[in-house]
């Protein structure tokens, strides 16, 4: 009975209420066949880092729309390395502007995937990630 | 062997990966199980099962903060949770979403938390629960809470899981003839009546209560049509039974956790007093081995039997030359029909 299920964490850092998104991206996972552990609002990158490491997830997503990415999505790699996570794949949703883009690319972040993504575009490129690097 | 032995060394990264392992049955989780076995049986397993929305998580996260932050005097416990949420029949995919209720517990290393897809189980647990458990315990872990996904009236696995169980209701879910039918309150150790803040708290605890008194003989007076009735027990009876309490709570709040873990510590002494504590051992492991045991038959009969063969009795069965119980016969002749 020994399958490979990829587990992926969506978590919204930050102080902004709108998870919307966050709950439509949750659900095509699902739908996709993958587990998702959706830790809901207001998490401070410490308890995203906390939760990957407790769950062994492939993936995190965060939900930024607060404006804070640039300082956010630095720290939760910070923390994931810091906890030998670097494996672990971080993409992006939410309002991220296209200068922006480039420098969290860079960082390492898998993939930007802003409003109006088509759900089948992520859902490849989470898959290809995961199962590429495992 | 490393991932054992990272894991009795109390590494987190290692108990995650381990986790994993378990979870997906690979050789290298049962390499870790068989090693981390002989360090089983020291943690207290806590069940904690009851309908959707009864609050299941949210008492998970304040049982868990009690038991961290206990009152003085007492020492804290670490405290391990696994909780199971259920699994898509059609992607297999599913939403793990227990974590939201307990974001108090983030920051304490003294506590894990880890989500499980039931993975196509309908017992309220995923088949691979037992050993994830068994991870727990061996890492030192000295509570574990196992909460069950949001269950009906039979998914009662976790009786057989776990040390303790805790049935989780709330007010309005239903009148006192859902109390008497068979099923998921007759493994409660302790009963709670979570939400006790909202209308219909009292006619749902005497339910119950109702529901209690009808399984146990309980010594008691009561009135009936005028008349003073006694109800006598005989004493034996009264000094070895468990009679599950019923435990008020407000979760969001905090009300009652105080003495719901009280009651718990209570069940466990119990079983330790009565006896009870080496029997629940014996079940547990004997059903644990028994599910194994039944995997492991399939698994190699499916290897004895050609495909071909299988699928010629599925086509007789279909056409109706053949009945169940005959294709049965056929396909595992050591099987005694009888």
């Amino acid at each position: 009975m020994s399958e490979r299920k990829i587990r992926v964490l969506i978590a919204k850092p930050g102080l902004d209420g709108h998870d919307r998104g966050a709950k439509v991206v949750a659900r095509a996972l699902r739908d996709a066949g993958m587990e998702v552990i959706y830790t809901g609002l207001r998490q401070t990158p410490e308890m995203i880092a906390e939760a990957a490491l407790q769950e062994d997830v492939d993936a995190v997503g965060l939900s930024i729309l607060s404006g804070a990415h640039m300082a956010l999505v630095p720290r939760v790699l910070e923390l994931l390395k810091a906890n030998k996570q670097e494996h672990v794949k971080l993409f992006v949703g939410g309002i991220i502007p296209d200068e922006d883009a480039p420098r969290l690319l860079e960082l390492g972040v898998m993939g930007i995937y802003g409003p109006g993504t088509l759900s089948e575009t992520y859902i490849k490129e989470i898959q290809q990630a995961v199962l590429g690097a495992a | 062997m490393e991932l054992a032995e990272a894991v009795l060394a109390g590494e987190r990264l290692a108990l995650s990966r381990t986790l994993t392992q378990v979870e997906n049955d690979t050789a290298e989780g049962r390499a870790a199980l068989n090693a981390l076995f002989a360090h089983t049986g020291r943690a207290h397993l806590v069940g904690v099962t009851g309908a959707p929305g009864t609050g299941k998580s949210s008492l998970v996260n304040q049982l868990a903060r009690y038991y961290r932050q206990p009152p003085a005097g007492e020492t804290p416990k670490s405290v391990a949770v696994v909780a199971v949420d259920p699994s898509s029949p059609f992607s297999g995919g599913a939403i793990l979403g227990d974590r939201i209720r307990m974001r108090d517990l983030a920051g304490d290393p003294g506590v894990f938390i880890r989500s499980m897809a039931s993975r196509g189980s309908l017992g309220g647990i995923a088949s691979a629960t037992a050993g994830v458990v068994q991870v727990f315990d061996a890492a030192g872990f000295d509570v574990i809470l196992i909460e069950t996904m949001g269950v009906g009236q039979a998914e009662v696995d976790i009786a057989r899981l776990a040390h303790t169980t805790l049935v989780v209701e709330a007010p309005g879910l239903g009148d006192d003839i859902q109390a008497i039918k068979a099923g998921i309150l007759e493994i409660a150790d302790v009963l709670v009546v979570n939400k006790a803040d909202h209308p219909g708290v009292d006619s749902t605890e005497r339910a119950l209560r109702g529901m209690l008194e009808l399984a146990h003989p309980l010594a008691r007076t009561f009135v009936h049509h005028g008349r003073v009735e006694k109800v006598a027990v005989p004493e034996a009876a009264e000094t070895k039974l468990w009679i599950p309490p019923i435990q008020r709570t407000i979760a969001t709040e905090g009300t009652g956790i105080a003495e719901l873990v009280e009651a718990i510590a209570k069940h466990r002494a119990h079983l330790e007093e009565s006896g009870g504590w080496q029997r629940v051992e014996r079940v547990r492991l004997q059903s644990e081995l028994d599910t194994l045991l039944q995997e492991a038959l399939i698994a190699c009969w499916r290897t004895k039997v050609p495909e071909g063969t299988y699928l010629e009795i599925v086509d007789q069965l279909v056409e109706r030359r053949i009945s169940p119980h005959q294709a049965v016969e056929k396909l595992a002749p050591c099987v005694d029909q009888t």
